[in-house]
């Protein structure tokens, strides 16, 4: 699975950190979102989605669709 | 200097995740020095009276679970992330325990050793695994 959360993150100019803040999360979660090593269950995608006011899927894409 | 809304709201999750951590630790010491008590007390303090003996086992049980509670709580505190690396370290050393202690005590049975195996050589590698797990986990998705 892709995911949006490193542009999405530097279009608000936002470290890692604080958006480990944003999500309640530890940074070293949305490191490995990024880097694609994890990938979060439903209920964090969702928050992902709703603080960046985007859909679900402009955050997180299947890779096989793509 | 005034706290911005993001910076209380990280403090909370820090302290909810902080407070589950001291229970287990206070759990954990209650439970070692309930089983020192269970071990040491029939002998050293009331010469292995039925009835004392019982409470202290019982005690040291209740508290053991008491611990596992208090660590299912520290679980519930960590994001998906630290779980999993959890679920890995704790199912390798689960796996671990479960396979070298049966040949351990396999040994004994076949000759290979002449003592006989103590649980307290199984709990130190079980342990151990499990430091090792964290540290294979925390090093994967770092």
């Amino acid at each position: 699975m892709k995911n949006r959360l490193k542009v999405l993150r530097a279009e608000r100019d936002w470290t890692q950190a604080k958006l480990a803040e944003e999500l309640d999360v530890s940074r070293q979660t949305i490191n490995a979102i990024e880097t694609g090593k994890f990938e979060p269950h439903l209920p964090l995608a969702f928050k992902v989605a709703r603080l960046f006011d985007v859909l679900i899927e402009d955050v997180f894409q299947d890779e096989v669709n793509s | 200097m005034k706290k911005t809304n993001t910076e209380t709201k990280t403090n909370k999750a820090y302290s909810k995740g902080r407070v589950s951590e001291a229970k287990v630790v206070y759990w954990g010491l209650a439970w070692v020095l309930a089983t020192a008590g269970a071990a040491f007390g029939p002998e050293l303090l009331w010469g292995y009276g039925t009835l004392m003996t019982s409470v202290a086992v019982a005690t040291q049980l209740a508290l053991g679970f008491g611990m596992i509670w208090a660590f299912k709580g520290v679980l519930l505190a960590m994001d998906d992330l630290q779980r999993l690396i959890q679920l890995e370290a704790i199912s390798l050393a689960l796996g671990v325990g479960i396979v070298v202690g049966i040949s351990y005590e396999l040994l004994e049975d076949v000759k290979l050793i002449t003592f006989e195996p103590e649980i307290s050589h199984l709990i130190i590698l079980i342990g151990l695994t499990y430091l090792f797990g964290l540290f294979l986990g925390n090093r994967h998705y770092r």
